[in-house]
């Protein structure tokens, strides 16, 4: 029981990194119709940016935690979002109305760009980060087994459930939102309805970036080391999320993030390790065969 | 009416679909308080000029001018901010959005101080979008749909209102109900209408002046009443049809 519960907790930390990543995919993919390889890299970039600005503000002598915590996550999203656009203006743009495997193929043309420049320039080997926030409660104690709910991972919970409540409600609720949602379903009315649809193309490509920029700086404080190549796997964890949540869909990608990351969780902890992404893409497979949509997707069918 | 600038002046325009010509070289004029109707068959380019006008397709030669400003190469959604409004071909309601969401689209490009008025005032000319408010658009019927296309692109309190087949598929009676609503908004609020239609009989009746197209050409112009009383028109397009 209590290694169950311990292990619980560990998936929705997890879950949650996977799910702040899945929801750029499955934006992008619901306005462009494309699948943005380049994202995972931009999640890996994010997780540099972090690292180097953490150290630059510890490096200033700043000593609050919070207050650094504060700056790291908004200098991160700031820049990280700068990449976004700049991807998108440099990549997917110019190929918009071409053929829809073209900027496919520049978004894994993106992919190893970002990969090698980071590769680079910060060096191929392992960045450390030494543990910032350490600590964190003891829940529970039984036969020499603590299950341990960390500081680290209340920050990751709880940021991702504040930052995926503030995004939903900007998509419901917002001018913005609504736009991104026309240009979503219909973006040749969008723009009779004078909706600049590339401005609003590029939005999405920001909010994506940002958000997983905060899945960067989420996963640099909870393992506390970073490579470039971390935004590979990755990024094919929360794609892979993504579409078991039903591309497409915010709340299915929120909920596929979760889900991959208890799946991959449970069966290492009780299988094998070595096998945990074999489990998460064989869910991914037995999930799409009865649900072709993905959990939350919708039908294709649409009264007209 | 003619001695003033048109408020709208289409002029030797012609569209491309890739190499396939679209329009031939098309001049149309709408003045300023008028009811514009352009009849002709299927596939004759109605649906072509009136997107031309918004620039999607772009005119490939020619000038389209709005309110004395050339607007042929500007990019559709900044011509639309110009107070112009289309109701286009095949309605195009964002189906995964209430009609509250789809008025509010409408509304977009003014911004939201008087929103709520000009929501009753919606709701006063089609009641029924009152009762589905909050329901998605893609669950409407066609005539409801229909009434929410128009009364979305009255939302932008446009000047000139650009209607695409609003009687497509339509029971006559919502179709009567349809023009009715137009109409009165011309007579009471002088709103600029270009309405494309293959009901012809109905268009003519109701527009001060309609042309004629066929293959990508205005092939006849004048008054609606001239035109309903002209020989072709009535052989093409209203023997056998509407009456």
């Amino acid at each position: 029981m209590e290694y169950f519960l311990q292990q619980l907790i560990n998936g929705i930390t997890l879950g949650s990194i996977y799910g702040l990543i899945a929801i750029g995919y499955t934006m992008v993919y619901g306005i462009v119709g494309m699948i943005n390889f380049a994202h995972g890299d931009i999640f890996m970039v994010g997780s540099f940016l972090a690292l180097i600005v953490f150290l630059s503000v510890l490096a200033l002598g700043v000593s609050s935690i919070p207050l650094i915590l504060v700056i790291v996550l908004i200098a991160a999203m700031v820049l990280a979002s700068v990449y976004g656009w700049a991807i998108e203006r440099i990549a997917y743009r110019p190929l918009r109305g071409s053929f829809r495997l073209a900027p496919l193929i520049t978004a894994i043309g993106m992919s190893i760009v970002l990969q090698n420049f980071v590769q680079l320039v910060q060096g191929a080997r392992v960045k450390p980060l030494p543990p910032q926030i350490t600590g964190g409660f003891k829940l529970m104690e039984h036969d020499g087994f603590t299950v341990n709910l960390s500081y680290v991972q209340i920050i990751i919970v709880l940021t991702t459930v504040v930052l995926m409540i503030i995004f939903s409600l900007l998509i419901a609720k917002t001018p913005l939102g609504r736009a991104q949602r026309s240009c979503e379903q219909d973006a040749k009315m969008a723009a009779l309805l004078g909706i600049n649809v590339d401005r609003t193309i590029s939005t999405t490509f920001v909010i994506g970036a940002a958000l997983a920029a905060v899945a960067g700086v989420m996963y640099l404080l909870y393992y506390g080391v970073i490579d470039f190549y971390i935004g590979f796997v990755a990024g094919v964890k929360a794609f892979t999320a993504a579409v078991l949540g039903g591309i497409g869909s915010l709340p299915g990608a929120m909920l596929g993030g979760l889900l991959i990351g208890l799946i991959e969780t449970f069966w290492s902890a009780y299988f094998s390790i070595e096998y945990k992404d074999v489990a998460a893409f064989s869910i991914l497979a037995i999930v799409l065969i009865f649900l072709p949509s993905g959990l939350l997707g919708r039908p294709e069918v649409e009264k007209v | 009416m003619s001695t003033k600038e048109p408020l709208l002046s289409v002029r030797g325009v012609q569209t491309y679909y890739g190499k396939i010509i679209a329009l031939k070289g098309v001049d149309v004029d709408v003045h300023q308080g008028e009811i514009v109707t352009i009849i002709g068959a299927n596939g004759a380019g109605k649906s072509t000029l009136m997107m031309t006008i918004c620039g999607n397709p772009r005119a490939r030669t020619g000038t389209i001018t709005y309110n004395g400003i050339d607007i042929t190469n500007m990019p559709t959604f900044e011509i639309m901010r110009m107070s112009i409004a289309q109701s286009p071909e095949g309605r195009r309601i964002f189906p995964r959005m209430s009609v509250l969401e789809n008025l509010q689209m409408g509304a977009a490009t003014i911004g939201y101080e008087n929103f709520d008025a000009d929501l009753q005032r919606m709701f006063e000319l089609f009641p029924i979008l009152r009762k589905r408010q909050s329901q998605r658009g893609g669950t409407l019927s066609g005539g409801e749909q229909q009434m929410l296309a128009i009364a979305r692109a009255l939302m932008s309190r446009p000047k000139l209102l650009m209607l695409d087949e609003p009687s497509l598929g339509l029971a006559p009676l919502i179709v009567k109900q349809i023009f009715e609503v137009v109409a009165d908004l011309n007579k009471t609020q002088g709103l600029t209408v270009c309405l494309v239609e293959q009901n012809a009989y109905h268009a003519l009746k109701l527009a001060h002046r309609g042309y004629v197209m066929v293959n990508g050409l205005i092939t006849m112009s004048g008054t609606g009443k001239e035109l309903l009383e002209s020989e072709e028109v009535r052989a093409a397009y209203l023997e056998g049809g509407k009456h």
